[in-house]
């Protein structure tokens, strides 16, 4: 690892004052992701500002009956949170299947939504990589890439976005509150995470003095009908082939209000606006969820090895928002 | 205390289920492996690895490195030391600027901490002229050549009769091919050497299978006299094989003590080294036909294999060997076949040979016995052999047959309804399948034990064996205890050191019949000698007898794998919620022991069945998901119920204690009864291991 200096501001403005002086600087919460991409040499700042003790590490009511979930709160700490579970189960489930119960109380909320992809060659520093290292090329569009996107890739990148909560979170509406040098802005999930484009070095929309301070969580009451599936190679401790979260409004036996989200096939949280509209007001069945999700799917552009995320991503969803519609 | 503790009567050692001797120091921590041996003032290596797969090193640029504080020195082919012996080109490292694989090792820095010599390692700049490689296993390339005698010593090509005419007139045939993906080792605890260089001797500690075969490969290698190494190794964390022969970072080691003369070398490979330079299994492709006749006998059995190997040094895994004597059959024909491509060498990964090719053996068997319209049991029972049709020997024991009955007993196979895809609990699919196992009783030559009376009542028994976490600590002392007529508690066992009397490698499932015997011998020579009351000083020593019965007898271990497969429909994850195996391996020394080896085994089947494979990147030349994050092995919660159990079998021609050895048939034919149960939960054969998702949702 690159030596580098440890440095611990006494507020967020300090913090983010902090980074906007250090153009290589990182802030540090759980360490779970950077530290071991720092290891491997995949990410070398020079500078680490350790925000963990700074923000908040709280869930709250907020006055318009939704959630805020402050930046430093553990994973396995919102997983287990009673309000959480009961009305945002989607996030609770999403937490806990992913990682392992020693990443999940180390890891935070922000680091979370921040982890990097888990390509196998970006995190290999002797191969080309446009994440890695702009320009470089791409090993994964001609390489193994089984985990990689169907959805909303470039030439440049293939990756994934490999976050099970930011899945649930993308689904749930979420909003993403974050402290910059210029004050604080608000920003929907949806655009927190980037499409690759012709930038894939660049995860998020996040300038890099930006320090997320907490996610809002909105009110709306039919989210206590929400679910995550997440599909794996095994039955723990791997990334998503293919995840779903979704939240079903049913009254009489049609749609009235549906959020889905993907994970697993693209370049960040994959919201299915295209099947969520196509069934608002239709009538909750399996025939319909399968048009929508075929729908939702029409633009997936497999690659070598990921064709089989096509029919995995249909199957999973229909059969997800079936247990949604008849847990009701 | 009333009760007496389980081995300290007389004669009752063997058989009984001790708890292990080096249970509490594992448990505190503070059983020694290799890197924890504590030496004065130690330097840390980190290993250069080669960004290339073929070419020459054009230039090193080691300023930067050299400058930091805290580094010793960079180590490459233009200051290492130079061996004496370099034939082996795996081993014979830095002697040139020539790159044969891609990862392998062309340099080292030596520094004060860990952390100062990796991030010196990525200070080095290394320039290369590059050659085109050729890193692509295919079965249909034009350069497959013919080895001269597989791994092992067994024979490249057996052919028995006419197998193309009997399969063109049998009445049933069945004509696959089954591929297995290339496979890590992956112990738990990497690859380490401690290397002490001092006045031209030299001390390694190391987590080997084997230290004597490291000493004497060592000594060869640096021109050493044997009796200038020591290698000690008292506790290893697995190895799976790929500890059982020396690789390279063990020659790294030495030569960076013998640079700092004096102080001493560590080196721990990260896990991620651990997928570049210490073997692996080879990928294979293997074409299985069978012909049988009306009644379901084989009359053609051919398992044609294709596998690869390195350039730079040949490994021929015996794939079809199991095939050679299994089953019945009136011809037969097995073949080897090797693509020698610029890769690192492939080497003894559990098994070899048996665990990839059961699990194509064993998957024909039961696609067969579906065209044969029999039950796979009652397949396998028809096609039972009188001889090893091999050697056409007679077995020294062969209860295969017991096996399957008592396993369809206890997994509740009786009434099994053969058509696929018929059961379904929910969105599950359910299956289940059938496989039989095997594994030949080896015996290594070169193990000698030494007993010496103490005085005190007390035995030393000293054998310079590994115990690479199968128990052998405990099952030595066992073998011992009852081989002297004592208590357990009157056995001071010593292992792990080449001070002690030279041992065969802890490999092939060979340990406790190599050792165990020479234990016996020399036990008895203490007895005759000495007699049953001896004086403190006494000693004795014999080495591993010649077993005459093994002209006379084919040896060979069996087992029956039942297994339980769930494949839920929408997303085709494979779970697999019990399984059970029944042995047939002559005499348990420990059950508690035995049990988590065969428990460990069963896992290892599931994980190749399901999990393991090291995706080659060919443009590269490497693994590319050398991690645990990408590289899957089970979790717990992928390990359901594991009903393990052994037939009483009493083979009295193996050796005193009548064992088989038990510590590679786990794996061998149980990944075929998870790949016969997804085949019958869902109606598809997967021919291709292992059975991800992908293969199995439409």
């Amino acid at each position: 690892m690159r030596p580098y200096a440890y440095v611990r501001a006494h507020d967020v403005e300090g913090a983010v004052a902090t980074l906007a002086e250090a153009p290589n600087a990182a802030f540090l919460a759980g360490g779970t992701n950077l530290v071991d991409l720092m290891k491997l040499g995949v990410e070398t700042p020079d500078v680490l500002v350790d925000v963990r003790r700074l923000t908040s590490d709280r869930v709250e009511d907020l006055e318009d009956g939704g959630l805020r979930v402050g930046a430093a709160v553990p994973n396995s700490v919102l997983a287990a949170d009673r309000k959480v579970r009961t009305r945002y189960p989607a996030l609770s489930q999403a937490l806990l299947v992913g990682a392992s119960g020693q990443l999940r109380n180390l890891a935070t909320t922000g680091g979370n939504l921040l982890q990097r992809t888990r390509c196998v060659y970006f995190y290999d520093t002797t191969t080309p990589c446009n994440k890695r290292e702009p320009g470089s090329g791409c090993s994964a569009i001609e390489g193994h890439n089984k985990n990689h996107a169907i959805l909303g890739s470039s030439e440049h990148c293939v990756a994934t976005h490999p976050s099970d909560m930011a899945v649930a979170m993308a689904a749930l509406d979420a909003f993403v509150n974050v402290l910059g040098p210029d004050g604080e802005r608000r920003i929907p999930i949806e655009d927190l995470h980037r499409l690759p484009g012709d930038e894939p070095q660049r995860d998020t929309i996040l300038e890099h003095c930006e320090l997320i301070t907490s996610v809002d969580l909105p009110p709306l009451r039919f989210l206590s009908n929400s679910k995550y599936r997440k599909v794996r190679e095994r039955a723990s401790y791997a990334f998503a082939l293919v995840s779903v979260a979704a939240a079903l409004d049913v009254e009489d036996g049609v749609v009235r209000d549906i959020r889905i989200a993907l994970g697993g096939v693209a370049h960040k949280p994959w919201r299915a606006t295209k099947a969520e509209e196509t069934l608002r007001g239709e009538p909750a069945s399996e025939e319909n969820f399968r048009a929508a999700a075929e729908i939702e799917l029409e633009d997936a552009e497999p690659l070598r090895d990921n064709a089989f995320k096509v029919p995995l991503a249909r199957n999973v969803m229909v059969r997800t928002l079936l247990e949604l519609s008849e847990e009701r | 205390m009333s009760t007496t503790a389980p081995g300290s009567a007389t004669g009752t050692a063997i058989g009984a289920p001790l708890d292990r001797i080096d249970g509490p120091q594992k448990v505190t921590g503070t059983a020694p492996y290799a890197y924890e041996h504590h030496v004065d003032n130690p330097l840390y290596l980190y290993p250069l690895h080669s960004d290339i797969a073929r070419g020459r090193v054009a230039r090193i640029d080691a300023g930067e490195a050299e400058a930091l504080p805290g580094v010793i020195a960079v180590i490459s082919h233009h200051n290492a030391p130079t061996l004496a012996d370099t034939r082996d080109r795996e081993l014979a490292i830095l002697q040139s600027d020539e790159i044969s694989f891609r990862g392998q090792y062309i340099g080292a820095v030596v520094a004060e901490t860990f952390e100062v010599a990796r991030h010196a390692a990525n200070l080095v700049s290394i320039s290369y002229d590059e050659d085109r490689h050729d890193a692509t296993f295919t079965p249909d390339r034009d350069d497959l050549y013919t080895p001269e005698q597989l791994n092992a010593g067994f024979p490249t090509d057996t052919e028995e009769g006419d197998v193309d005419g009997a399969f063109s007139s049998a009445a049933v045939t069945m004509d696959e091919t089954y591929t297995t993906p290339v496979e890590h080792n992956n112990p738990m605890e990497p690859h380490t050497s401690v290397a002490v260089w001092e006045a031209g001797d030299l001390t390694l500690y190391e987590s080997t299978q084997g230290t004597h075969s490291v000493r004497r490969l060592v000594a060869k290698l640096f021109g050493l006299d044997r009796e200038r190494v020591r290698v000690v190794a008292l506790h290893v964390g697995g190895g799976f094989g790929s500890k059982g022969l020396p690789h390279a970072n063990t020659v790294l080691a030495v030569m960076a003590a013998q640079v700092v003369e004096g102080r001493p070398i560590k080196f721990a490979l990260t896990r991620q080294q651990m997928f570049s330079c210490v073997g692996y299994r080879t990928p294979t492709v293997q074409r299985i036909r069978l012909g049988a006749d009306e009644n379901g006998r084989l009359t053609a059995t051919s398992h044609d294999v294709v596998e690869q190997t390195a350039k730079i040094k040949e490994f021929a895994e015996q794939t079809a060997y199991a095939t050679r004597t299994m089953y019945a059959t009136e011809t037969r024909r097995t073949t080897h076949r090797l693509a020698a491509l610029d890769v690192s060498v492939p080497s003894w990964m559990r098994a070899p040979g048996e665990a990839p090719g059961m699990y194509a053996l064993e998957s024909a068997m039961d696609e067969m016995a579906i065209k044969c319209n029999l039950d796979p049991i009652e397949f396998r029972i028809r096609n039972e052999p009188e001889l090893d049709a091999e050697t056409g020997l007679p077995y020294s024991s062969r209860n295969l047959v017991a096996c399957l009955r008592e396993g369809a007993e206890r997994f509740g196979w009786e009434g099994r309804d053969p058509t696929p895809r018929a059961r379904q609990e929910g969105r599950w699919l359910v299956g289940t399948g059938v496989a039989s196992g095997i594994y030949p009783v080896f015996r290594l030559p070169g193990s000698k034990v030494r007993i010496s009376y103490r005085g005190d009542g007390r035995y030393a028994m000293e054998i310079g064996a590994v115990d690479i976490g199968t128990g052998a600590w405990t099952a030595l002392t066992q073998i011992a205890a009852d081989a002297l007529g004592v208590g357990v508690e009157s056995i001071n066992l010593s292992i792990g050191d080449t001070d002690l009397p030279s041992a065969s490698v802890a490999g092939g499932s060979s340990g406790i019949t190599v050792w165990g015997s020479a234990i016996f011998e020399a036990a008895r020579a203490f007895r005759e000698r000495h007699g049953d009351d001896p004086a403190a000083g006494d000693t004795a020593e014999a080495g591993t007898p010649d077993n005459p019965d093994t002209e006379n007898y084919s040896m060979h271990a069996f087992a029956a794998y039942f297994a339980e497969a769930r494949v839920n429909e929408d997303t085709g994850e494979v779970r697999v919620p019990r399984m059970t195996g029944v042995f047939a391996v002559g005499n348990v020394i420990n059950p508690k022991m035995a049990r988590s080896q065969f428990i460990g085994g069963m896992t290892m089947g599931l994980s190749m069945a399901l999990h393991e494979e090291s995706l080659v990147d060919p443009r590269f030349g490497h693994v590319v998901n050398h991690d645990f994050a990408e590289y899957h092995i089970p979790t717990n919660a992928d390990v359901g119920e594991m009903d393990v159990t052994w037939v009483d079998e009493d083979d009295p021609h193996v050796n005193p204690m009548g064992t088989k050895g038990i510590g590679e048939i786990g794996i061998c034919g149980s990944p075929a009864a998870i790949a016969n149960a997804v085949y019958h939960a869902t109606g598809i054969r997967v021919r291709d291991l292992p059975i991800t998702p992908d293969k199995l949702i439409h």
